[in-house]
């Protein structure tokens, strides 16, 4: 089940891009929070 | 590309987080610390085993099955270990954690790693970077998130239960992003094709194409999977023991390390081996991969000769040496395809990346088993502070030298190990044809 590559219709225009930020805001978001909870925790390396 | 690969390598990441679990399993089900660590254990031997054996399965049949059966297998590891919980079976836990999740680990670790190569040929180092540091972040996310979710539902088996299900959930539809959006680049009209090559492999008449079978007789295939097993002995052995490490450090000095301090520095490290992870990767693309490797353990030797020489005189210096190393121990993950893809083409790169990570395996079992096994015999000894650690520090530049060493025998790889492409098919297709 080999994926098939993309037509060219499907890798320009609106609707691609729009995918795409909802893509890195689906990965983005967790990994956001991931690094704040980060700060918080080595802030206390040298507080703690 | 990118987020699809993310998608998949920041939910199997968080097996660096599994150690959340670990002290409400022990309370819940009156297991050893030994014990909790089984499912662990077990997914990243796994993780290396179904790397290695599914590694062709995965070029044959395409990113979006691997990423599916990854997702598949993650998925349900979670789900039966939180049947296991619920009912009180450790051992549906370890099957469901460590061998069924494993196998998602393995797969989906490979899954988008050809692919980007292939989608950016040109930074191979930057593109599998991205890939592989989602794996370093992924414990950035779970760490607090499981935390979080044991905080609410309980530390009891129940609760337990339903943090797994939870995750299980979660996780699944996080990967389908993945799954939906990952595809191969569109061949070129002109491009020569090798039977059997992977989907969409960039298979240039000239360039320098082997196949996974006939990587495994060539030395580089040797003296790669040492110089990966011995970087990453050297700084799982860290890794694994962070907190408790820099706690026994100072524990005769002035600027001793309360607990809530160590899981900072453990914070730390994890940033350090998520950086390292595309930084490295990336400047790999620039000064070429056998020099970066270079870097990797000639400087790893460096920093842990002066952790060694520096011993407790100062914090800072032990924090800053340490990310340092672990930023090569991710950077040693995330060039290593690229360093593939120049040795052996992208014929069938991601078969002989699975094959590299059994690596991984033992060197999961190796650099715990010395700095443990050291400090145990050394507190044993009536020793403190630096003294329980200044012999594995020792080791690991052994190691690092033995690792050094073998980067320095990699060389390009002997043409009789080529396959060939020819152009001259009538329909402007290449045939191939094996060197051997």
């Amino acid at each position: 089940m080999a994926t098939p590559p993309p037509s060219p219709a499907s890798e320009t225009g609106p609707n691609r891009t729009g995918l795409a930020v909802l893509a890195w805001v689906w990965v983005g978001a967790p990994f956001a929070y991931g690094v704040y909870e980060l700060v918080l925790k080595a802030k206390q390396l040298f507080t703690g | 590309m990118p987020p699809a690969a993310l998608a998949v390598h920041l939910s199997i990441g968080q097996a660096y987080s599994w150690s959340v679990f670990k002290p409400p399993l022990e309370s819940a089900l009156n297991l050893s610390g030994t014990q909790s660590a089984l499912p662990f254990q077990l997914a990243i031997v796994m993780l290396g085993l179904s790397a290695a054996f599914g590694g062709t399965l995965v070029e044959r049949n395409g990113p979006r099955w691997a990423m599916t059966v990854a997702l598949v297998f993650f998925a349900s590891g979670f789900l039966i270990s939180a049947l296991g919980a619920e009912t009180r079976q450790y051992w549906l836990i370890v099957l469901g954690y460590g061998f069924v999740g494993g196998i998602g680990l393995g797969i989906g670790y490979i899954s988008p790693v050809s692919t980007l190569i292939k989608w950016f040929p040109d930074r191979p180092g930057l593109a599998t970077g991205i890939a592989i540091m989602g794996f370093g972040g992924g414990a950035l996310i779970a760490s607090p998130w499981s935390q979080a979710m044991l905080d609410h539902f309980g530390a009891d088996s129940g609760g337990i239960a339903l943090a797994f299900l939870v995750h299980g959930l979660v996780y699944a539809l996080f990967m389908s992003l993945g799954v939906f959006l990952i595809r191969l680049p569109r061949p070129k009209p002109d491009a020569p094709t090798i039977a059997g090559a992977e989907p969409g492999a960039v298979t240039l008449i000239g360039s320098v194409q082997v196949s996974a079978r006939s990587a495994l007789r060539t030395p580089q295939f040797w003296c790669l999977w040492i110089v990966l097993c011995m970087n990453v002995t050297a700084g799982i052995g860290i890794l694994e023991r962070a907190a408790p490490m820099i706690t026994d450090f100072f524990a005769n000095t002035s600027a001793s390390v309360s607990a809530t301090a160590a899981a900072g520095f453990v914070a730390l490290l994890s940033a350090a081996n998520m950086a390292g992870r595309i930084g490295w990767s990336s400047l790999s693309d620039v000064i070429g991969r056998k020099n970066i490797y270079r870097m990797y353990l000639v400087v790893g030797i460096a920093m842990y000769l002066v952790i060694f020489l520096a011993g407790d005189t100062a914090k800072p210096v032990f924090v800053i040496c340490a990310m340092v190393i672990l930023s090569f121990y991710g950077g040693g993950f995330a060039t290593l395809p690229a360093y593939l893809k120049d040795l052996f083409g992208t014929y069938q790169v991601g078969a002989i990346h699975g094959r590299l990570l059994t690596a991984w395996s033992v060197a999961g079992v190796l650099g715990p088993l010395i700095v443990n096994w050291v400090a145990d015999a050394q507190a044993d000894a009536g020793k403190s502070g630096p003294q329980l650690y200044g012999v594995s520090f020792v080791i690991m530049i052994c190691l690092l030298v033995v690792g050094l060493v073998a980067n320095e025998f990699v060389r390009p790889v002997h043409p009789r190990h080529h396959i060939e492409t020819r152009k001259g098919e009538p329909d402007g297709h290449a045939t191939a044809e094996s060197g051997i």
